[in-house]
């Protein structure tokens, strides 16, 4: 028994940490009517159109991202493993450069060295960078996802297969490959999902009309709609991670970078 | 094995012949980052040692003395080491007890699942189940209130203690999700041939567990200081972003608004301190991840 005391201790105290805060605000957040417990909170935000504005730009946004950071990231590592599998930690390099280059950096930069283009000049061009930024931040889950995915099947076979039967790198790219990987680029759409949905750093200091700078600005008028937001937000995150664990059931849990 | 050897020496042959074409395969990736990532960030570099009339100049970077400044990047370089030390310490401990620490195989899988979601939980919904929390109407300060401890004004959860309490929030779930693995990749036959030689736990731990774990837990902390010292989301939510803003990313976040500062250069040497000081993380990370994989794979 007294073996396994401190492996407890610190068990214990582990979870009261991650526990009480996210109790805590469940319970703040019950209290937007004085005297009952109520959900007053989370309806007052759901009935927002300004909830329903920014959530739905922001999940337009999150889709856009997923899109191209699959388009760009597939051919990459179909290809890499194909006929350039000495560029591999090349690759990983570039892609675990976010973490070196924080979100704030990257925003900065951008920001500065497109500054006076069309892409800072229209609120189009701003959206781009935005989504540009993202698919950034999405590589590194990404490519780790697909990569590992390639790993399982044999590309070799399957493009000469594909090959014999008088098929070109479009049709097998997209018949092929695509179909092949396609759980593992659902595992790492999750994580880009759940990290675009609650990004704020790059969204509003590119002023975009984003879920993120809603959550910001709502919290300096309203007491506990932020509290319930916290909740929404958490529980949509739960779900996306879940979703992503469900799917690559066995694979590792993925790293966040800073936020 | 052998035929992989030979879709190689087959593949190098291709390779030759059509050198310039297997490129272009991968020039879509290497354009995208260069236009939304390198080009940028080297840009950015490049112009915090030029001036406005674009010729050569230190005073970009000899602007990052100004004492403000340079507090600033001691708070951030401060709350990320307290924050990576403390998320480090408690992260590994956590890691200790669900893995060989022998508790139920259900917490430890239940702890992986929470780290998962945890580690994505930051920025500012982390800021208002703090606020909700320990903030001066927070559920835990009125309770504490309550039973007669009254936490305000001597503690706020806007000052560096708050900030750390918060910013370890989400660091212990990325020490358990890296550690949990180093630890379950530690071989019972080393702890059994310790103890046939009749090595005490204080023994074991002392000479052969800490020392193969070491590398792997600096690097993990090393990485927890990266990720405090870059986060700016939680930060600005709590400290509410004004020019008082004493984290740098809050400080390099502001230079992007306010045009009508005196030296547009000083922004881009404010990020260059900050890449120089991710580069040096992402290094020393690297470089102990190297030392622990002698031992540890995993």
């Amino acid at each position: 028994m007294l073996k396994r005391f401190w492996p407890w201790f610190w068990f214990i105290i582990g979870a009261t940490y991650f526990l009480v805060p996210l109790y805590a605000t469940f319970d703040f957040s019950l209290r937007a009517r004085r005297g009952e417990l109520s959900f007053a909170a989370y309806a007052n935000v759901l009935n927002d159109i300004k909830f329903v504005e920014s959530f739905w730009f922001s999940f337009q946004t999150a889709l856009a991202t997923i899109v191209i950071s699959a388009l760009v990231i597939v051919p990459t590592a179909y290809w890499v493993q194909l006929r350039m599998p000495r560029l591999r930690p090349v690759i990983e390099f570039f892609t675990l450069l976010p973490f070196v280059v924080p979100a704030v950096v990257l925003v900065f930069s951008l920001a500065r060295t497109y500054n006076r283009t069309p892409l800072t000049d229209s609120r189009e061009g701003l959206w781009v960078l935005l989504v540009g930024s993202y698919v950034i931040l999405s590589f590194p889950y990404m490519y780790r996802a697909v990569d590992t995915g390639l790993r399982a099947i044999n590309i070799h076979d399957l493009t000469e297969a594909a090959q014999s039967l008088g098929a070109g790198w479009f049709t097998i790219l997209a018949r092929v490959i695509f179909p092949n990987v396609y759980t593992a680029l659902l595992s790492g759409a999750f994580i880009t999902f759940a990290i675009v949905m609650g990004e704020f750093t790059i969204a509003a200091l590119l002023a975009q009309p984003a879920f993120g700078p809603y959550m910001n600005r709502l919290a300096s008028s309203k007491v506990y709609e932020p509290s319930a937001l916290a909740i929404i937000s958490f529980a949509l995150t739960w779900a996306a991670i879940a979703a992503m664990q469900w799917i690559g059931r066995g694979a590792q849990a993925r790293i966040a970078g800073p936020r | 094995m052998a035929p992989l050897t030979q879709t190689n020496t087959r593949q190098s042959v291709v390779e030759r012949r059509i050198f310039s074409w297997t490129w272009l395969g991968v020039a879509p990736f290497f354009l995208f980052v260069a236009a939304f990532l390198i080009w940028p960030t080297l840009s950015i570099i490049a112009q915090s040692f030029l001036d406005q009339e674009r010729r050569l100049t230190l005073r970009n970077i000899l602007e990052l003395g100004h004492p403000f400044i340079v507090s600033s990047y001691v708070y951030s370089l401060q709350l990320s080491a307290v924050t990576a030390i403390g998320g480090g310490i408690l992260g590994g401990l956590l890691a200790y007890a669900i893995t060989i620490g022998g508790l139920p195989r259900p917490l430890r899988d239940a702890v992986l699942s929470f780290s998962g979601v945890a580690s994505n939980f930051a920025g500012l919904p982390l800021a208002f189940a703090f606020i909700a929390t320990l903030g001066q109407l927070g559920v835990v300060t009125q309770w504490l209130r309550s039973i007669g401890i009254s936490l305000y004004p001597a503690f706020s959860l806007y000052s560096f203690w708050g900030l750390s309490i918060v910013y370890i929030y989400f660091q212990i779930p990325l020490m358990v999700l890296i550690m949990a693995p180093a630890f379950e990749g530690m071989r019972r036959e080393w702890r059994e041939a310790a103890e046939s030689l009749g090595a005490s736990s204080w023994h074991y731990w002392r000479y052969i567990g800490l020392p193969i774990l070491l590398p792997s837990i600096l690097g993990t902390m090393v990485l927890l200081f990266g990720n405090a010292f870059g986060a700016h989301a939680t930060a600005f939510q709590l400290t509410g972003g004004g020019s008082q803003g004493n984290v740098v990313t809050i400080l390099i976040g502001a230079q992007i608004s306010s045009d009508a500062l005196a030296n547009p250069g000083l922004g881009n040497a404010l990020a260059l301190g900050m890449i120089v000081i991710m580069g040096v993380c992402i290094g020393l990370y690297t470089w102990l991840q190297r030392l622990s994989a002698r031992w540890l794979r995993s």
